[in-house]
């Protein structure tokens, strides 16, 4: 298996205070991966030293191959999204793009189709300081898409954003997975990692307490294994997930009094309650 | 590099067109030189009095400011940290800068050269002048720059420095004393230098002092660099 990044106990620390505690993970090239905690747990730390912005206390990071420390050659093959936007904001969107194509040697069409994929081709002689958070958001990810890049770093991508918008973005990053990009975005929100992500680690005080799919992690943790189920009249039924449930749910069936039916797995957020004894805020 | 630099260059342009904080630097002082040389004849006043006087306050001022509210502005908008991570080398991002900043104040200085009436060989030498200490004001500019994480810390490191530079050598000419200390700053010395641009006479203190305060801004410069990188 080809791995786009690779970390080997990373640990990071600020003065006393230990904010990565040993962090070993693997991102397959092509998937769309997701690093979840709440604020303070160490995701943008994390992002930095696999950027080369910060260098870590301790272990080993590759990126494409390289050393993290040493990452100058392979700038040009990312592209990133960071929690703050990092926009010229007197440039027009065309102006902020165009400033990067030059340094990518990326064509004026790219511009163009950046613009056109991210919405904002009719807004393109905005000013940025200008535009909504959603539309900064979008010319930030048209920014990151210039240089087509093999990895996309994307710092909380939707935070603050409206649903719309949100989803919109969920759309332009899996086009970038499915042209073959890799996808390493962080976030607290977990319907999102749920809905996006191929695979998912929990980062919890800088310790990764959970991965996987975010399927296969929250089957792990369904304790329960009942069946909610909700009848035309409003009653609430809950039935243990095994052939007992069989003859009732016929029954409910053939009398057509069942409207919808649910396993009992947790949520991402409640595998994290139950992990870390933390609210995912 | 040329690429980078070419284009951090563009983005600088394109920047300080819109951004009137940094444009009035560049047109202030010669745009007030040609009015006051214009409006303002006084018997025995030597011809091109204020456009010296303000040639040496632009040099102390203009390139100083610019240079430090364009970096701490990139620094606080994060906007520095995207380009280094785009491949934008330190070095190469400093020379667009500088490089704009340099050719627009000397832009500038033309303009006072001219409200001065230097002509030919003198405006050459006026010039000349006025590029080496724009070229100090802008170590010293991109020095505050680094050292300050935000536009609000740049400006309070940068207004008692420039206030120093810039107002040193109209102040010198009223007290002997200050003219004593005055004559350690290089704006100091390009204004002297300015006033004897027709006799071509640069003496060893002129050109000592203006190498000795552009060496120190290199090593302020170097120190605020190694302390706290650009990014």
């Amino acid at each position: 298996m080809e791995y786009a990044i690779e970390m080997e106990h990373i640990v990071q620390k600020f003065g006393e205070k230990e904010v990565l505690r040993g962090i070993d993970l693997k991102v397959t090239r092509g998937e769309i991966f997701g690093l979840l905690g709440p604020s303070g747990a160490g995701k943008t730390t994390l992002i930095k030293i696999l950027t080369g912005q910060l260098e870590q206390t301790g272990g080993n990071a590759l990126l494409l191959g390289r050393n993290t420390r040493k990452i100058q050659e392979v700038h040009q093959r990312l592209g990133m999204m960071m929690d703050q936007f990092g926009l010229y904001e007197r440039l027009s969107c065309y102006d902020n793009l165009k400033l990067f194509a030059k340094i990518y040697g990326a064509e004026e069409k790219r511009i163009k189709m950046a613009l056109e994929k991210t919405g904002l081709f009719e807004d393109r002689k905005c000013m940025a300081a200008k535009l909504s958070k959603g539309m900064r958001s979008r010319l930030s990810l048209a920014r990151a898409f210039l240089s087509e890049p093999e990895v996309l770093f994307l710092d909380e991508p939707t935070t603050g954003l409206d649903p719309a918008t949100a989803a919109e973005i969920h759309k332009l990053i899996r086009e970038e997975q499915r042209r073959g990009a890799t996808v390493f975005l962080t976030t607290h929100n977990m319907e999102e990692a749920y809905k996006l992500c191929d695979h998912v680690a929990l980062l919890n005080e800088g310790n990764i307490v959970e991965y996987g799919e975010p399927e296969e992690v929250c089957r792990r943790y369904n304790h329960q294994k009942k069946l909610q189920i909700r009848l035309y009249d409003g009653e609430l039924v809950e039935l243990p997930n095994d052939r007992r449930a069989a003859e009732i749910l016929k029954d409910y069936l053939e009398k057509e009094k069942l409207e919808t039916i649910h396993s009992t797995e947790p949520s991402l957020e409640t595998v994290f309650m139950e992990l870390t004894g933390r609210r995912f805020v | 590099m040329m690429t980078n630099i070419a284009a951090v260059f563009w983005k600088q342009i394109k920047d300080t067109l819109k951004n009137k904080e940094t444009l009035i630097q560049f047109v202030m002082f010669p745009l007030m030189a040609v009015i006051m040389e214009k409006a303002i004849k006084v018997d025995g006043l030597p011809s091109g009095y204020f456009a010296n006087m303000f040639s040496a306050m632009y040099v102390g001022m203009a390139p100083l400011v610019s240079v430090a509210a364009v970096i701490a502005e990139e620094k606080e908008k994060n906007t520095l940290r995207v380009l280094m991570m785009s491949g934008v080398k330190p070095g190469e991002y400093l020379l667009g800068v500088g490089c704009y900043i340099w050719l627009a104040c000397m832009v500038g200085a033309l303009v006072l050269g001219m409200a001065g009436n230097y002509q030919g060989g003198s405006l050459a030498v006026f010039l000349g002048i006025m590029a080496v200490g724009i070229l100090t004001s802008l170590l010293i500019g991109a020095a505050i720059g680094t050292l300050s994480r935000n536009q609000m810390m740049a400006t309070s490191l940068m207004v008692p420095v420039m206030l120093i530079f810039a107002f040193l050598p109209m102040l010198a000419g009223f007290n002997e004393t200050i003219q004593k200390v005055a004559r350690f700053a290089y704006s100091q010395q390009v204004g002297i230098l300015l006033g004897r641009v027709g006799a071509f006479r640069i003496g060893f203190e002129n050109i000592f002092v203006i190498a000795v305060n552009m060496l120190a801004a290199l090593l302020v410069f170097r120190y605020a660099y190694k302390k706290c990188g650009l990014a």
